[in-house]
């Protein structure tokens, strides 16, 4: 492998550090309105009254708009498949409003400032209703979030509005009480995970125009530009072919960007004024206006045998989607799917419960996407029963965990929203990844170390799973063509959030055709100009995507080696193509000349071809995590000394970009571990709302990431390789909570795990 | 009101109101590598150069800027620092995203000339203010250290 499994610099990273130009808001046209959105400033209420009269006399307000002047069809933002696991309970405006800083109206003025003032003008009269702020009293509460007629889901979501219900899941397999009976040691737990920011450092950005055509163009930040088509077509009441959505580079996405945000609001100012019109989210909006991670509760119960075998797992979970229910139900379904098939000897499993509605900013889709919520719930009992054991957790893994050529019966049952399928672990180095990292850390001394003194030191770790791409629902398409120099455009409807997808797709290309990446040039996303592609989530872009773009360079092979053969004619057989030159037994041409000759002078005809792939399976990527930290037992502070990643997600393409998102994604887990924390007042007015206030790590927080990928191959993969953007992620927060609990014997069960909970816990200890 | 500012070698006039921020000058006057992050000058992806010296553009009113010079890394491209420094970032994939790059950049060229052998804490304390998202600030650090052992 030449191309593959070679560290090689971004294609775009030059354009990215130099600063050019690339991102939404630096290249929206000069003379677009500026849209400001006014914003709810109650939890739950009713618009009795908008007057928009002065704000519509101000000179330089081109556009006002209230629930009164858009289309009225409901939807749900969620970009994901089709038909949609999120229930439609959204409108681009609506006479309620569900959470503060839902959209109340719309401004398009022709510079900022007159936006901003325009916004003041608005005249609002409200109804204010009693809200739902605690998730936990949610069902059935008396106040009833969505009560509009037209709200409705698929039928395989089970929403129930009338009770506060976004949805509902239940799975069993075996016998729960009985398995729960027999066992010799039960641990039965309750833990909490919090609502997180995602903090990508670009905010949400959108423009609009219309183009020479009349048709809707929407350039925007987006991880999902067709997804974004096909909502807005929906939401607008427009056909598809009507709109066009670009993406330009993005500054960050980790699921925050999965979903329509600015850009319906755009698209009527432009649709109203026949005007470009631009949005720019303020970092203020970011945090109270778009999306949070679900916050769960969970309630654990794991039985074994005394030599430390689990019989059954029992998992009763219950998630707060906020006051819209995107990714509700495949969120949910995600944080049994992806950790509980990790412990597929047990003889009993079951996983269920409700995603309620609340008066919060919606919960959304971000890296991890449910996983890292159950994996902190059941990886933090599972140390618990090594304890009751009195066995090491990590020979609690060992002897529970899944290997390589093993199945779980929940691959089958659970998907995401859906039914998954069934799937046998081809590529799993998970006991090699355990058994490296113990070594790394140093685990055995440090396990069993004295634990004294003011600053103490523990260890502790988790193992996580994810998966690459959703199976049987989510597919990616890639167009190679052939340029007359021999060059390849290579045009993907994945999209390149940052994660370099680009370059490492453009590598599998090379690859397969056997030239140097610099030979492809990739152009991500247009949906006029690349084929469909659902876009970049569910760890899907190297496994799906790449695969497709495998695929479609496979067959531009063959389309090479055709036209070799009919300009040498000759049959097929007798031609080779090395990636420089067409060759026969006698002949030869290089595959420039055989392209200029394509192009200008006989025969004449374009090679192009088009790779499709949806995966049969999602197969996962696999991670032990081993933290090393240090309690003050006076202060409560937890240093995170070191954290020791071991990942097998396959074959990597490309090395360090590989490593690179292991060390994003741990670094967001040690966030959610540690420090991220969404807090809100009595009224559900979030106070975390900026990055003062709001805090993610910095470059002192995160000490020492130990990141190490294994050698393993998928063969399901293209050239070996699985998926990597979210595992990164799953770990930090059991295994910080470990670590602690091995440190000072306090176990935190719910995040972050602050210094004032540590203390208040050594405080109940001692007494 | 009209001030008078050096930006990237260039002395400019340009019409400001009183309330206007470098930053939304700045990116007014097409130097799209200053990029708006968080309005609260908390992230760091605007800082800019003030007098060789980085700044915050989102903090900094465009009028105290007057008779100053302003360097962004559009300023910086046909410099072998701003090479060396950005090659290391790409060579570790520590570009990423890239909205916080142009500022780290900015931040690390002022570091070199503030700081000599600094130590790994050092650096970090000195690049605090610079946060990112999609990296774990490890490769980034894994790059700047090789700059730095490499050009000190």
């Amino acid at each position: 492998m030449k191309e593959v499994k070679r560290p090689i610099n971004k294609v775009d990273g030059y354009g990215l550090v130099s600063g050019q130009p690339v991102y939404t808001d630096d290249l929206a046209p000069k003379n677009s309105l500026v849209v400001k959105i006014l914003r709810s400033p109650h939890a739950f209420a009713r618009i009795k009254n908008i007057n928009t009269e002065k704000a519509k006399s101000l000179e330089g307000v081109e556009c006002v708009l209230t629930y009164k002047d858009v289309p009225r069809n409901i939807f749900t933002r969620a970009g994901q498949g089709y038909p949609e696991p999120s229930p439609y309970d959204k409108y681009i405006l609506d006479e309620y409003v569900r959470y503060v800083g839902d959209e109340v109206a719309v401004v398009a003025a022709r510079d900022e400032f007159t936006a901003e003032k325009a916004l003041k003008l608005l005249e609002v009269e409200y109804e204010v209703l009693e809200p739902v702020l605690d998730f936990e009293k949610s069902k059935g509460s008396k106040s009833i979030i969505h009560p509009e007629k037209d709200y409705k889901s698929e039928s395989f979501v089970s929403s129930d509005p009338k009770n506060n219900i976004a949805a509902t899941y239940e799975m069993s397999i075996g016998d729960i009480e009985k398995e729960i009976e027999e066992s010799d040691v039960v641990v039965k737990e309750r833990f909490y995970t919090q609502a997180q920011a995602h903090v990508m450092m670009e905010p949400h950005a959108a423009y609009s125009y219309i183009d020479m055509q009349g048709r809707l163009v929407i350039v925007s930040s987006t991880q999902v530009p067709f997804h974004v088509r096909r909502i807005l077509a929906r939401a607008l009441g427009m056909p598809i072919k009507k709109i066009r959505v670009i993406k330009p580079r993005i500054g960050g996405g980790f699921g925050g960007k999965q979903a329509i945000h600015g850009e319906p609001y755009v698209a009527l100012v432009t649709l109203k004024t026949g005007k470009p019109a631009k949005v720019y989210y303020t970092r203020k909006e970011v945090f109270e206006s778009t999306y949070t991670r679900h916050p769960m509760r969970f309630d654990v119960t794991i039985g074994a045998d005394k030599n430390g075998k689990i019989n059954v797992i029992d998992v009763r979970g219950l998630s707060d989607t906020g006051a819209y229910g995107e990714h509700a139900l495949t969120t949910f379904m995600v944080a049994g799917s992806k950790v509980l098939p990790m412990y597929n000897k047990v003889k009993a499993v079951r996983f269920g419960g409700d995603v309620v509605y609340t008066n919060h900013p919606p919960a959304g889709a971000y890296r991890g996407y449910g996983a890292i919520q159950a994996n902190f719930a059941i990886e933090s009992a599972m140390d618990m029963l090594a304890e009751k054991l009195n066995m090491d957790p990590v020979k609690l893994r060992e002897i529970n965990m899944i290997r390589e050529n093993e199945t779980s019966p929940i691959f089958k049952i659970m998907g995401e929203g859906r039914e998954g399928v069934d799937m046998i672990v081809r590529s799993c180095k998970l006991d090699e990844c355990v058994e490296k990292g113990a070594k790394k850390i140093d685990w055995e001394n440090k396990f069993k170390a004295k634990k004294e003194g003011k600053k103490v030191k523990g260890v502790g770790m988790a193992i996580a799973m994810q998966g690459s791409g959703i199976a049987k629902i989510d597919m990616g398409a890639a167009t190679l063509k052939l340029n007359e120099d021999g060059s390849f455009n290579l045009l993907i409807g994945a999209t390149d959030i940052g994660t370099g997808s680009d370059t490492i797709l453009s590598q599998i290309a090379a690859e397969v055709l056997n030239v140097p990446t610099e030979s492809i040039i990739p152009y991500s996303s247009d949906t006029d100009v690349t084929p469909f592609d659902v876009g970049a989530y569910a760890s899907s872009t190297t496994y799906v995507s790449g695969n497709a773009v495998r695929i479609a360079a496979e067959k531009m092979k063959e389309e090479i080696i055709k036209a070799g053969a009919e300009y040498f004619e000759v049959p097929i057989e007798e031609v080779e193509f090395d990636g420089k030159e067409i060759k026969t037994k006698d002949n030869k041409i290089t595959l420039q000349k055989l392209a200029e000759i394509l192009y200008y002078n006989e025969n004449q005809k374009q090679l192009s071809t088009t790779g499709s792939y949806v995966g049969d399976e999602s197969p996962s990527p696999f991670m032990a995590g081993y933290a090393e930290v240090e309690v003050d037992t006076e202060t409560g502070k937890v240093d995170l000394l070191n954290y020791v990643a071991v990942v097998d997600c396959g074959t990597p393409i490309n090395p360090n970009l590989a490593k690179v998102q292991v060390e994003g994604g741990l670094a967001q887990g040690i966030g959610m571990a540690m420090y991220e924390e969404v807090i809100y007042d009595k009224n559900g007015r979030l106070l975390t709302n900026n990055m003062m206030n709001y805090k993610i790590p910095s470059r002192v927080d995160i000490k020492n990431l130990d990141v190490e990928l294994v050698d393993s191959y998928e063969p399901t993969g293209p050239f070996g390789a699985k998926s990597v953007g979210e595992i990164g992620i799953d770990t930090p927060p059991a295994a910080i909570a470990n670590a602690v609990y091995n440190a000072v014997g306090v176990r935190i069960k719910d995040l972050p795990i602050t210094p004032e909970k540590v203390l208040k816990a050594l405080k109940e200890k001692q007494n | 009101m009209k001030i008078k500012m050096t930006i990237n070698n260039v002395l400019k006039e340009v019409e400001v109101s009183p309330s206007e921020f470098l930053l939304d000058v700045l990116r007014r006057l097409d130097y799209m590598s200053v990029k708006k992050g968080c309005d609260t000058g908390t992230c760091g992806v605007c800082t800019v150069l003030m007098d060789g010296k980085p700044v915050l553009s989102c903090s900094v009113l465009a009028a105290s800027a007057d008779g100053h010079k302003i360097t962004t890394i559009e300023g910086l491209r046909d410099d072998p620092e701003f090479k060396a420094i950005s090659q290391a970032l790409l060579d570790e994939g520590a570009d990423q995203c890239g909205f916080c790059s142009p500022g780290l950049i900015l931040n690390v060229y002022a570091m070199k000339r503030d700081l000599k052998n600094p130590t790994e804490e050092e650096m970090k304390k000195y690049l605090v203010g610079n946060l990112c998202r999609c990296t774990g600030y490890v490769p980034q650090m894994r790059a700047i250290k090789k700059y730095f052992e490499v050009r000190s």
